[in-house]
């Protein structure tokens, strides 16, 4: 398995090498290439670092980004347990309704709730962003070409503009954004986010952590999806080498 | 079918249903004892794997309709929802978006090894054209699925093919209105999508019937191209191949699992996972990988039909006359155009380049504005650009239904005609390159020099003059090798 991955990736080389102009590193600055605990035939999520990138998420991402597709109880495949994951949800108001009286009415959350938006629309976070729209991140990770990689690039990518390029007002520079300007405002800082775990308190560590997160949140399934992908190919692999034989056996008769 | 002769059953159960539908009959008929060329190579493989895929499509399908809603509120929702909460849903839904692609695949080595071999050849050709035929129901029926997941690239790839048809002079924006059920792309247009999208398949699965019965009456053709002799040139379908036919479904559906359950997505573009949006347009709108191709011959025709190119079109049609007439046909106009065709080759030939040069550069556009070179009646167009490309691309995959006509060269398989087959061999290798350059943006050059639009058109020039110039000159010039007398014989001595 271990060949295949390479030859993709040599593909992959082979192809980018080829690419014209190399058409889509241009609209953007360099993918930075780090290693992820979910790469690979057999990779999984790192739950530490789930539950890290999830912290984050809550305290700085999710100030504007929404993630309607995931749910609270969700959260049970970063390692938490029903309690934890029912005191989460109930951090938040929902409302919900209309009730026998057909009034509307505020509840806490529940863990069959999703997560629970930042802004009631589209247009309100839009309104309230300069006119940017903050995208929803239940895909983000699968929504950018780079993944987690690009993730990390956006949140570690903040700089001054080089000499000669005006940065218009309300926006920044980023080297991994294409065109090199971003709406979001640089949203990390050393230590903004405290870790219960050993990690360290960087940005570098932050970005690791929600991009990790982020790919699980679009690619929940990832680890079944490579297990049942193992077996289905071990078996495929021994049913053709039997068939290979069978094949072969009956043909020498003939040949 | 079957119901002449029968065969004998010893199970009671069997021989009583066989007596009164002789369905056993007949499966023993065609899949039992069918007598199958001996000599068949993995390309023989490719049939029967198309038909696994169109099963497995069907069979998710069936499955990912029970969880999909078609409404443009919820329809990317409700597929984010199978992904995540349906059981097993992420499987079912990336055997199917992964199918699409190992089907196609599948479907173009079938239909290579169908021109290589001469499959399509007397008395093949209605088998042939039922081929085409599938080959484009299932374009239709990809297309369609393409759509539904309501996504930034589904959604303006509707836009966008929609679109083509707005070429058309007076209808075409009918056309477009009637196949999105509206002015542009929303709830109706997916409404009639998914229903169309479910639909297809099984009108897919009729015409594949009618594939199979005619090849079933025609028997099939060989790597060798030349018609079974006798009983010593064939074995029975079963074990022989229905055991190399598993073993090749083996090889092919391991690829399969390896991308399905390990690189799901590396066919799909990043705006598959972004919800459609119709005020947002993506900066690069592709369609998928087996459409690019088709798509690169679309993009390549920049320049309309004027004066020049109509000239070149002409000189070209004069010289190709003697080929298509043939020498039998001595009466009338089309003799002087023979003749003429026959006698003055090279200078028609000069004529069509230096035409065709001075219609292209004629409507090039400079980067100051206006055309590279002005000539008298240049601008008169009298097919425009967008639909010179939605003729050319739409023919492209018209032309294949012609092939039968195009190539009436005696000998079928290319093994035997060494011209054929290195025209056939650049072909494929052409097709590939269509689909680089289609994947590309329209303005990409190749080592920041080359710009790929010019290859392209090459490669469109390739596409046609290898249909409508080649294989007919071929058909009447090229002098094949000696055949084997018998597939049995050719066997042996190997």
């Amino acid at each position: 398995m271990m060949s295949i991955k390479k030859l993709a990736l040599v593909t992959c080389v082979a192809l980018s090498a080829l690419s014209p102009a190399s058409a889509r590193a241009a609209e953007g600055g360099a993918l930075p290439h780090l290693s992820w605990s979910f790469e690979g035939v057999n990779g999984t999520y790192d739950r530490a670092s789930l539950q890290r990138g999830f912290k984050v998420y809550r305290e700085v991402c999710g100030a504007c980004h929404s993630m309607d597709k995931v749910y609270y109880r969700d959260l049970e495949a970063l390692g938490y347990d029903e309690d934890q994951i029912k005191a989460v949800a109930a951090e938040y108001t929902f409302i919900d309704g209309p009730n026998d009286e057909g009034e509307m009415y505020e509840r806490p959350g529940r863990p069959s709730d999703p997560f629970k938006a930042p802004y009631a629309s589209r247009e309100q976070s839009m309104y309230a962003n300069n006119g940017a729209y903050p995208p929803d991140m239940s895909l983000l990770a699968k929504a950018r070409h780079g993944g987690a990689n690009y993730i990390y690039g956006i949140l570690t990518g903040y700089g001054h503009a080089p000499e000669g390029h005006e940065v218009p007002e309300g926006k920044y520079w980023n080297t991994m954004m294409p065109g090199h300007i971003i709406a979001m405002a640089p949203p990390l800082q050393d230590g903004q986010v405290s870790y219960d775990d050993n990690a360290s308190q960087t940005v570098d560590q932050y970005a690791k952590d929600v991009a990790t997160f982020l790919t699980w949140a679009s690619e929940p399934h990832m680890e079944d999806r490579k297990r049942v992908g193992i077996t289905a190919f071990l078996f495929l692999l021994v049913f053709t080498g039997v068939m290979y034989t069978v094949k072969k056996k009956l043909w020498a008769k003939i040949h | 079918m079957s119901s002449g002769q029968r065969a004998e059953f010893k199970n009671p159960v069997v021989s009583w249903i066989d007596e009164r539908l002789p369905v056993f009959s007949m499966m023993q008929k065609e899949y039992g004892v069918f007598p199958t060329p001996r000599n068949f190579n993995y390309f023989w493989n490719f049939g029967a794997i198309a038909m696994v895929m169109l099963i497995t499509m069907i069979v998710s399908g069936i499955v990912l309709a029970m969880h999909y809603t078609p409404h443009a509120d919820h329809a990317f929702s409700s597929v984010e929802r199978i992904m995540r909460d349906v059981n097993w849903g992420w499987m079912i839904r990336y055997i199917h978006m992964n199918g699409a692609s190992f089907f196609f695949i599948a479907v173009y080595i079938h239909i290579f090894r169908g021109i290589y071999y001469g499959s399509y050849k007397k008395p093949r050709e209605l088998l042939w054209i039922l081929g085409v035929i599938i080959y484009l129901l299932m374009m239709a029926t990809a297309f369609m699925g393409y759509t539904l997941p309501w996504s930034q690239m589904g959604g303006w790839a509707a836009t966008v093919i929609s679109g083509f048809f707005t070429a058309i002079p007076v209808v075409g924006d009918m056309i477009q209105t009637l196949l999105l059920g509206g002015f542009s792309v929303d709830n109706p247009t997916l409404n009639r999508f998914f229903s169309l999208h479910y639909l297809l398949p099984f009108l897919i699965f009729a015409v594949v019937f009618l594939h199979v019965w005619a090849l079933h009456v025609s028997g099939s053709n060989n790597p060798l191209g030349i018609d079974v002799k006798g009983p010593q040139d064939t074995l029975p379908f079963h074990p022989y191949y229905t055991m190399k036919d598993t073993f090749g479904l083996g090889v092919f559906l391991l690829l399969y699992v390896i991308v399905t359950f390990f690189f799901p997505n590396i066919f799909a573009h990043p705006d598959h996972f972004v919800e459609y949006n119709p005020m947002v347009t993506p900066p690069h709108i592709v369609p998928e990988w087996y459409f690019l191709p088709f798509y690169a011959v679309l993009r390549g025709l920049t320049f309309g039909v004027n004066p020049y190119i109509g000239l070149s079109l002409f000189a070209l049609i004069v010289v190709m006359a003697p080929v298509y007439c043939g020498a039998d046909k001595k009466t009338g106009l089309c003799s002087i155009i023979c003749v003429v065709g026959r006698k003055y080759a090279v200078l028609l030939l000069a004529i069509a380049a230096v035409a065709f040069a001075l219609g292209y550069l004629s409507q090039v556009e400079k980067a100051t504005g206006g055309a590279l070179i002005s000539l008298p009646l240049s601008n008169l167009v009298f097919v425009n650009a967008k639909l010179a490309g939605v003729l050319a691309m739409f023919g492209s995959v018209i032309l294949l239904v012609f092939l039968p006509w195009l190539d009436t060269h005696p000998v079928r398989s290319a093994r035997f005609r060494p011209l054929f087959k290195t025209a056939t061999l650049l072909l494929a290798i052409d097709f590939v390159i269509l689909g680089y350059v289609g994947m590309e943006t329209a303005d990409a050059a190749l080592f920041g020099v080359i710009p790929l639009l010019w290859i392209g058109q090459l490669g469109t020039g390739y596409y046609f003059a290898y249909f409508l110039m080649l294989l007919p000159w071929l058909s009447r010039n090229e002098k094949a090798q000696p055949l084997p007398a018998s597939i049995n014989e050719a066997v042996l001595k190997a």
